[in-house]
């Protein structure tokens, strides 16, 4: 099922300046899987060496906080957008 | 926040009825809302980029008492940014700046100023006497300090985040809404994230987000609209896209929800700073003396800058050979374990994260150069610029 993972541009300079990539998947585990594998620089800003997401990285499945919905294991449809956010510390 | 009641706000004089008159003939704010801000007291933690626009929009709105927490002096570095502070105060603290230029703007407006890290020690003492606390810091300890003292006193947290190009904001620990840790449980390990330092941040994206912080900060005290509770503004400045993504408060929060945190922690100073630690990860350290000391003898040994091409373009140490730390494990193969390497970037943060790339390719002889090439440019060759 093809979906839009969003980056920010502090990620999308790891995923070669990509801000919306679309990939296949059924969880937003698996489109996060296919995100890590597509580009390995990335891999390590998504999730942790076992494939389980960070606390300073948050996902949003429709502007949906994931962790309230099953983690890595909710389901996504056909066009749905994950959005990742990860902490930034700047002022 | 303590709402006062309409007979305990403090009055406007006549010159303060004239400054205040386009927010008078706003029915939101009005002569209650103005009499509001000027009985309010707002802390900005943090008086650089976001600091800024903050300290001057809040003193200009007529907020009666602001307090700023900051430690640093203006550099000249700040001032592509840091619009509060001005070419003939560098070298000056931030906060006697600060308060000339707030005197300037607005006498009305009583500052306070805490010429201090805030700590563990000293967040509750300091938050304790404000209204609105604001959230302008430039590292993750610092956050979680400010966030977590703000739950432990009831006061609502008006957070704003910069980095290159990507802005956040959102207003946090109020009564009902989540807090940071119910956004991001953790500060990222040291390392994992570059500081504006390293990463470098648009110049107008703190003047955006700090805007909107104010604008925030008024709408509680005001009471007017509908604050940015349980919502998180996320800002593209390169695309100019906003969007907004719904923030729950966690039952499981240790700060908010199970309410595990009861005092203050502080977590490794790891970011933010101009200087990195000298090291941390057992990583060994070469002072830039050393490494001149090492070049001039003609040791025989692989110097690598993992910086990006921009800022070799800047400057560079002689004979290093570019490998940004994104492609150094593309680069690896071409590389020989068995040789010595020293690694540097700008301040020593990356090049701690090449060092240990490398220590856990094979690589058993592995330098990083202590603070950088900006170190380097202190204290061996003052030609190469620093950024």
């Amino acid at each position: 099922m093809p979906v839009t993972i969003s980056l920010p541009s502090v990620l999308a300079k790891l995923a070669d300046g990509s801000k919306v990539i679309t990939v296949e998947g059924a969880t937003v585990g698996e489109v996060v899987a296919q995100v890590a594998e597509r580009y390995p620089g990335l891999a390590p800003r998504l999730r942790d060496g076992d494939g389980k997401p960070y606390p300073f990285v948050t996902f949003y499945l429709n502007d949906q906080d994931i962790r309230l919905t099953g983690g890595f294991d909710t389901t996504v449809r056909d066009g749905d957008e994950v959005t990742v956010v990860p902490a930034i510390a700047g002022g | 926040m303590t709402a006062l009641s309409s007979t305990e706000l403090p009055a406007l004089d006549q010159d303060e009825i004239l400054r205040y008159s386009r927010h008078l003939i706003l029915p939101e704010v009005g002569l209650q809302g103005q009499r509001r801000l000027k009985g309010a007291s707002v802390l900005l933690v943090g008086a650089g980029g976001l600091g800024s626009p903050l300290a001057l929009y809040l003193a200009a709105a007529g907020v009666g008492r602001i307090g700023l927490v900051d430690f640093d002096r203006v550099d000249l570095t700040n001032l592509q940014r840091q619009v509060l502070h001005g070419t003939s105060q560098v070298g000056r603290s931030k906060l006697a700046s600060a308060r000339e230029r707030i005197a300037d703007l607005n006498p009305h407006v009583q500052v306070e100023t805490y010429e201090t890290r805030l700590t563990s020690a000293n967040a509750l003492e300091i938050l304790r006497d404000y209204d609105v606390i604001i959230d302008g810091t430039d590292n993750f300890p610092t956050r979680y300090l400010v966030n977590d003292a703000c739950v432990l006193l009831g006061k609502p947290n008006v957070y704003g985040s910069i980095f290159r190009f990507d802005g956040q904001a959102s207003v946090l620990a109020t009564p009902d809404g989540p807090c940071y840790r119910c956004l991001f449980r953790e500060p990222p390990p040291p390392g994992l994230v570059p500081s504006c330092a390293e990463g470098g941040v648009l110049g107008v994206l703190p003047g955006l987000i700090g805007t909107i912080q104010a604008t925030e900060a008024i709408k509680l005290i005001t009471g007017a609209g509908t604050p940015l509770v349980g919502r998180l503004l996320l800002v593209d400045a390169l695309e100019m896209r906003f969007r907004t993504v719904q923030l729950r408060k966690d039952p499981e929060c240790p700060a908010c929800g199970t309410r595990e945190i009861t005092e203050l922690v502080d977590y490794e100073q790891f970011c933010g700073l101009e200087v990195e630690p000298a090291t941390s990860n057992g990583v060994a350290q070469l002072t830039p003396l050393e490494l001149a000391a090492r070049l001039g003898r003609a040791d025989d040994f692989d110097l690598i800058d993992v910086r990006e091409p921009h800022e070799w373009e800047i400057g560079r140490i002689p004979g290093a050979r570019l490998v940004p730390l994104g492609s150094l494990a593309e680069v690896l193969p071409q590389l020989d374990p068995a040789r010595e390497v020293v690694v540097y970037c700008k301040s020593g943060n990356r090049s701690t994260r090449a060092a240990l790339q490398l220590r856990a390719a094979g690589f058993e002889r592995v330098w990083n150069l202590a603070g950088g090439i900006l170190r380097w440019s202190e204290e061996v060759d003052p030609t190469v610029p620093r950024y």
